[in-house]
């Protein structure tokens, strides 16, 4: 059976569908949909930082500067990430 | 951002034709993942915010004030959201406006 993104849903020729497949299939959907917000948001950030008053084309220092902001970004996410869930647990320890 | 829209999960299960036993668990796979997802846009939010009050400019790595910063950052937001929930709670009790 075709789904609505042009994937396989797996379904067996008896029309039933298989929740494993269709689950790895959501899961694919996500992580698109998390990476295309993590690199929206970061090239905002990273703009912010790198570009002052935009010239003809990015000079050297202004890509350099991407190039960090993106790693120290991604970097400053793990950060967050882990104190988020260490907070959760601590919230969820006192309940 | 949107976490795990109603679209996909109305979808997924309407859409889908299977037996009682094999529903229930797409249900529960389904709500994990929503969990997931729902951490991950509070992550999101949290970089809008914090990434701005910690980091100036950006080197090459991350020194501990800063990572610091961002780790209280997350605390004292949460804090706050506790803060305005409990006090906001009191003036509508007390018949505020």
């Amino acid at each position: 059976m075709e789904g609505a993104f042009g994937s396989d849903f797996g379904g067996s020729g008896s029309g039933k569908l298989d929740p494993g497949l269709i689950m790895e299939q959501v899961k694919v959907q996500i992580a698109v949909a998390n990476a295309q917000e993590l690199l929206q948001r970061m090239t905002d950030k990273c703009f912010r930082k790198c570009i002052g008053k935009p010239g003809g084309s990015l000079d050297n220092s202004e890509q350099k500067c991407i190039a960090m902001c993106m790693d120290r970004y991604m970097d400053a996410w793990n950060t967050v990430s882990r104190a988020y869930n260490s907070r959760l647990q601590r919230e969820r320890a006192n309940m | 951002m949107r976490t795990l829209s109603p679209e996909i999960l109305i979808f997924t299960l309407t859409m889908a034709d299977l037996g009682e036993a094999d529903e229930a668990e797409l249900q529960r796979m389904v709500a994990a993942e929503q969990q997931k997802a729902q951490f991950t846009a509070q992550v999101h939010h949290f970089m809008e915010l914090c990434w701005d009050k910690c980091v100036e400019k950006p080197g090459n790595r991350l020194d501990s004030r800063t990572e610091n910063c961002l780790s209280s950052c997350v605390d004292r937001f949460i804090d706050t959201t506790f803060a305005i929930t409990s006090r906001f709670a009191q003036i509508v009790q007390k018949g505020g406006q």
